[in-house]
């Protein structure tokens, strides 16, 4: 989130897509409603399905699974018809007004510098036309045919209301509901915000849907305000606190990237990574990543790290260029037996990934699996699932009894970035042991082994500072979060403050490169004050700005900053645009309010003034993002299985950019008249996932025992299919039995004059508990992935639906 | 006696069904098994292990669009229970200070049918083994300690209201008076005859049948 979640409570339109928020983020709808109450918000849910969000939302317009970037380009090309965009906002804070290379095109579904075989892009064209002096050119009247916004409204032009409603399935009269609503957000003194999950993400378009609407908050002025921002809702407590620690193999903590072996050394590391601008009044503050690469290397290698061996640089592992070691390909190397381990910790991928026949298959190959969870679930128990045969499996498994988050302390980061501390609430029963504490033992051992018996390349490991230590053979997540934050390691006088050796960190502002810090994660330094006191502890509920920041209840990343971008919700005087929510101000020489993204005067001080969008190079924001890899400006793609033969908007059926996966094992049903039906898969309120925690509780499984598939009153009719009726469901990777669930929350869609049908199943289920809860959706599910993220495109595949005793029968 | 109240406003509840599980967490209650028919409601009905229920309704509006309708249901604590109308024993009392309707020990002595009968919301049941009639008790423990119920505890919406009759019914009011400029047909169900009000914004058997007596 670029806010958080109190912080809802500020909007006047709260648009919630590839998200069913009331269900997945219960607790979400608290300020939902209450923006309702307080404000008069309206509510909109845009999602395939009628929900339990839904039926709260003032209006709901469904969409076709996989079509959320032709719905939202509606939107772009009616904020543009319309002059519903915020013009000040545009041209000041967002790269609008600046002037696109001329080599820059797009033809029939292509951007220029595309390379078909090797299914890539060269960006060079994808840049901006500089002056002399390196400073990018600009045409604040927005009239240059080759600025940002001209070439938007060009580029969104194509997408038009019958085109959209054409492609997504949504009636006319519903898109301009829904675009006429949430535009009204583009005034100076109103906020929309946006609220999406995994809805959006896995997609072959994902990362490209997120675009989409930052695209449209940008038009619209509403990020960096409150009420406003662009906000994932992240999953269990700590999927941001894992995210921000790197629990992705292309990146290091703080989001710094994972060096590659074009990177040989710690300079050109640097170089490569440090974006430069000769913007004049840009922060441009990734500039500082020296500071905090540094910093990151003297905390993993303490004093094995001096400046003359590159602080050890040469210890961290390279990717090779261009390699891809997300899950789906860790799997398919493990299914063509090229990996001989795997070490599985609270997760369940024999029910979560997709095409999960095929992972249960390669789990079989390896030489062993070590899994650590609360109970034991389909991962661990692979070897006996159905249609298995344990004699011809030779994995050996370890399965760990681990301890649940409330028998652990240390903290816990929720989407809005605010650690919070947590305490030991109750003791593991049994021999069971935080996954933490696992894992320090593991290293330990294996740098006693090094030490003692030597081996291959033993200095990455000898050289680790592991001295986490709870004296008891655990870790102490304390001493861990401390190490986190960052120590000063040598006394030290910065702008004539004098620190002391072993202090922590109060600031990421006082990192340096020379060796002096250091500093686990960037973001979290400051979590801790001079004094050691640990700041996410606080339970603090004084909100002097009544804007529900709570600044001083727990801490957040960046330093304690609770609006990312804030100083976009000042004019270039420093004035709130909306003076009834004014997040920050600059009055009498200095900020009030939030904690403003950087010390500086407002932009109006030529001078010292800083633009808003720090972490950008230019200092403003991008509505032309050259950084994705399938193009600047968001384009529809069909999902790699759609129900169409072709695609709408252009000659390039599905994503540009996608990996496709070869072996036999994969196989994707692409206009295949056996699969007519579109399906995603999603969870519903009463399980977690795979359902792996949730399904041994009985409460939960009694409110939802067992496997369902959701289908429209239209489709059940043409199939005859009765409600409650044992039906199965077919992709061309797997078959699921399951129950009928018929409603009246799907409806057929009419997708270029024909009608196409839609269903729906959750992943909450697996063979190993309850015994007749049914199996995972994820037997079905293709194995193919969002081109940058590679998040799997679990929202949109086709499958057919028949009743079990028509299948039975069809069968033999 | 103006004792307690409790407000249930449909038109926040997402039917998290926080209220069901907790209710059954306080009051030591288990999960029954249960099969999925072809709806989000389970279990199926009230029970002696299941004294809330969120129930669900779905249909389609005159637009064609489809609705969905929670309805977090329980016993009302009738101000004058028609369940206590053939109880000669003092089986069921009436909770001096809260107001709360109780089902004592005794009550597995009283004629089933005819207390589930009297009651114009089918709430009683009988536990099958011991015959005691059960339903919701308004968690009266949890009242004599200060605290609310534990579905109210739970609701994460502010659906769940609970507090003096009196400050109660006056929120009913206002809330209805706000309700009614987005949903003409927003009402409050017997506020005068019942402790528990239920607040809807559509006719009341479009949540269930036996929402308003």
């Amino acid at each position: 989130m670029t806010n958080h979640w109190i912080d809802i409570i500020n909007s006047d339109c709260v648009l919630i897509m590839g998200s069913n928020a009331a269900e997945n983020h219960p607790i979400s709808f608290k300020w939902v409603l209450r923006a309702k109450k307080k404000n008069g918000a309206k509510i909109i849910h845009v999602d395939p399905r009628f929900t339990r969000t839904s039926a709260r939302a003032d209006f709901h317009a469904s969409l076709r699974s996989g079509t959320d970037i032709a719905f939202l380009g509606g939107m772009i090309n009616y904020i543009l018809a319309n002059r519903k965009f915020f013009q000040d906002y545009v041209v000041n804070y967002t790269n609008g007004a600046f002037l696109v290379d001329q080599g820059f095109s797009f033809s029939d579904g292509l951007f220029s510098g595309y390379d078909a075989t090797a299914r890539k892009y060269d960006k060079a064209t994808w840049s901006f036309q500089k002056d002399a002096g390196g400073v990018v050119k600009k045409d604040p009247t927005l009239k240059d045919p080759r600025c940002v916004l001209r070439l938007l409204q060009k580029h969104y032009g194509r997408y038009d209301l019958d085109k959209v409603s054409s492609i997504t399935g949504t009636p006319v009269e519903d898109l301009k509901a829904v675009y006429e609503m949430y535009t009204a957000t583009g005034k100076a003194d109103k906020a929309g915000t946006i609220m999406y999950a995994l809805g959006w993400t896995q997609h072959t378009v994902g990362t490209q849907n997120i675009r989409t609407m930052a695209i449209i908050q940008l038009l619209l002025g509403n990020i960096g305000v409150c009420g406003g921002g662009v906000n994932a809702l992240r999953g269990e407590p700590n999927v941001q606190g894992s995210t921000d620690h790197c629990i992705l193999y292309h990146i290091l903590p703080g989001y710094m990237k994972a060096p590659n072996v074009a990177m040989p050394d710690l300079n050109s590391y640097i170089q490569t990574c440090t974006p430069k601008s000769d913007e004049p009044q840009s922060a441009n503050w990734w500039g500082n990543y020296s500071k905090y690469i540094v910093s990151l290397l003297k905390s993993w290698y303490r004093d094995a790290a001096t400046q003359d061996n590159d602080f050890c640089y040469s210890h961290v592992p390279k990717l090779d260029v261009g390699q891809n070691t997300s899950i789906m390909n860790t799997f398919d190397l493990m299914y063509e037996g090229k990996m001989k381990g795997y070490i599985c910790l609270a997760q369940n991928p024999a029910c979560s990934m997709p095409n999960a026949g095929k992972v249960r298959q390669a789990l079989g190959k390896l030489d062993w699996l070590v899994h650590a969870n609360i109970f034991d679930n389909e991962t661990p128990s692979f070897w006996h699932a159905p249609g298995m045969d344990p004699g011809q499996i030779k994995t050996e498994v370890f399965l760990l009894p681990a301890a649940a988050s409330i028998e652990k302390s240390g903290s816990l980061t929720n989407s809005g970035r605010w650690v919070q501390w947590k305490y030991v609430a109750a003791q593991p029963p049994g021999q069971a042991i935080a996954v933490g504490d696992m894992v320090y033992r593991l290293v330990a051992k294996l740098k006693e082994l090094y030490k003692k018996e030597g081996g291959t390349a033993p200095e990455p490991i000898q050289d680790l500072y592991w001295d986490y230590g709870d004296g008891k053979g655990g870790f102490d997540p304390l001493a861990t979060a401390k190490a986190i934050n960052g120590f000063f390691l040598e006394d030290a006088t910065i702008k004539g403050k004098a620190y002391k050796k072993g202090q922590t960190v109060p600031s990421f502002g006082l990192l340096t490169d020379d060796g002096k810090t250091s500093a686990g994660n960037w973001l979290y330094t400051g979590m801790f004050n001079l004094a050691g006191e640990n700041l996410s502890a606080r339970r603090g509920k004084a909100d002097p700005t009544g804007l529900g920041l709570y600044s001083q209840w727990a801490w957040c990343w960046p330093v304690n900053r609770r609006v990312l971008y804030n100083r976009a919700s000042v004019d270039p005087a420093g004035r709130p645009y909306n003076p009834a929510r004014p997040l920050i101000a600059w009055k009498d020489g200095r900020w009030v309010g939030d904690v403003p993204d950087g010390p500086w005067p407002p932009m109006a001080n030529r001078q010292k003034g800083k633009l808003p969008f720090i972490m950008k190079p230019h200092g403003v924001s991008s509505i032309f993002g050259p950084g994705l890899v399938e193009g600047p400006f968001p384009e529809h793609y069909e999902p790699v299985e759609s129900p169409l033969p072709g695609n709408p908007m252009s000659g390039q059926r599905i994503n540009p950019a996608v990996k496709l996966f070869k072996g036999a094992a994969d196989p994707y049903a692409i206009n295949d008249p056996k699969f007519p039906i579109v399906c995603s898969t999603y969870t519903a309120t009463e399980h977690w996932c795979t359902g792996a925690i949730t399904r041994w509780m009985s409460w939960l499984t009694e409110a939802m025992p067992q496997a369902y598939v959701e289908i429209s009153r239209e489709l059940a009719e043409a199939k005859g299919i009765d409600n409650g009726d044992k039906v199965r469901v077919l992709s061309k990777r797997g078959a699921v039995d399951c129950v009928a669930m018929v409603t009246y929350r799907l409806r057929p869609f009419q997708v270029q004059g024909k009608p196409v049908h839609q269903v729906g199943m959750t992943f909450n289920y697996g063979w190993r508990f309850p015994p007749d809860a049914g199996d995972s959706a994820n037997l079905l599910t293709p194995t193919v992935g969002d081109a940058n993220t590679m998040a799997p495109e679990y929202k949109a595949f086709m499958v057919d639906v028949v009743k079990v005793e028509e299948a039975k029968h069809h069968a033999g | 006696m103006q004792g307690k109240s409790m407000i249930v406003d449909t038109s926040l509840c997402t039917a998290c069904r926080g209220c069901q599980v907790a209710c059954k967490q306080w009051h030591g209650l288990p999960g029954t098994k249960t099969k999925q028919t072809g709806t989000y409601q389970n279990p199926p009905d009230l029970s002696a292990d299941t004294y809330k229920l969120v129930r669900f309704a779905e249909g389609r509006k005159e637009d064609g669009k489809p609705y969905w309708h929670f309805f977090s249901d329980s016993c009302r604590h009738c101000l004058d229970p028609g369940c206590m109308a053939g109880d000669q024993n003092n089986s069921i009392v009436q909770d001096k200070r809260t107001g709360a309707v109780l089902y004592t020990q005794g009550t597995r002595k009283l004629n089933y049918r005819a207390v589930r009968e009297g009651c114009p919301y089918n709430i009683p049941r009988q536990d099958p083994r011991s015959k005691v009639l059960c339903k919701c008790d308004m968690c009266i423990d949890r009242l004599r300690d200060n605290m609310v119920p534990a579905c109210v505890q739970a609701c994460p919406t502010g659906a769940l209201h609970f507090g003096d009759r009196r400050r109660i019914l006056h929120k009913v009011a206002l809330r209805v008076v706000e309700l009614k400029k987005h949903y003409p047909k927003a009402r409050a169900l017997n506020p005068q005859d019942v402790r528990v009000v239920y607040i809807v914004t559509d006719d009341p058997d479009t949540y269930f049948e036996l929402a308003e007596a």
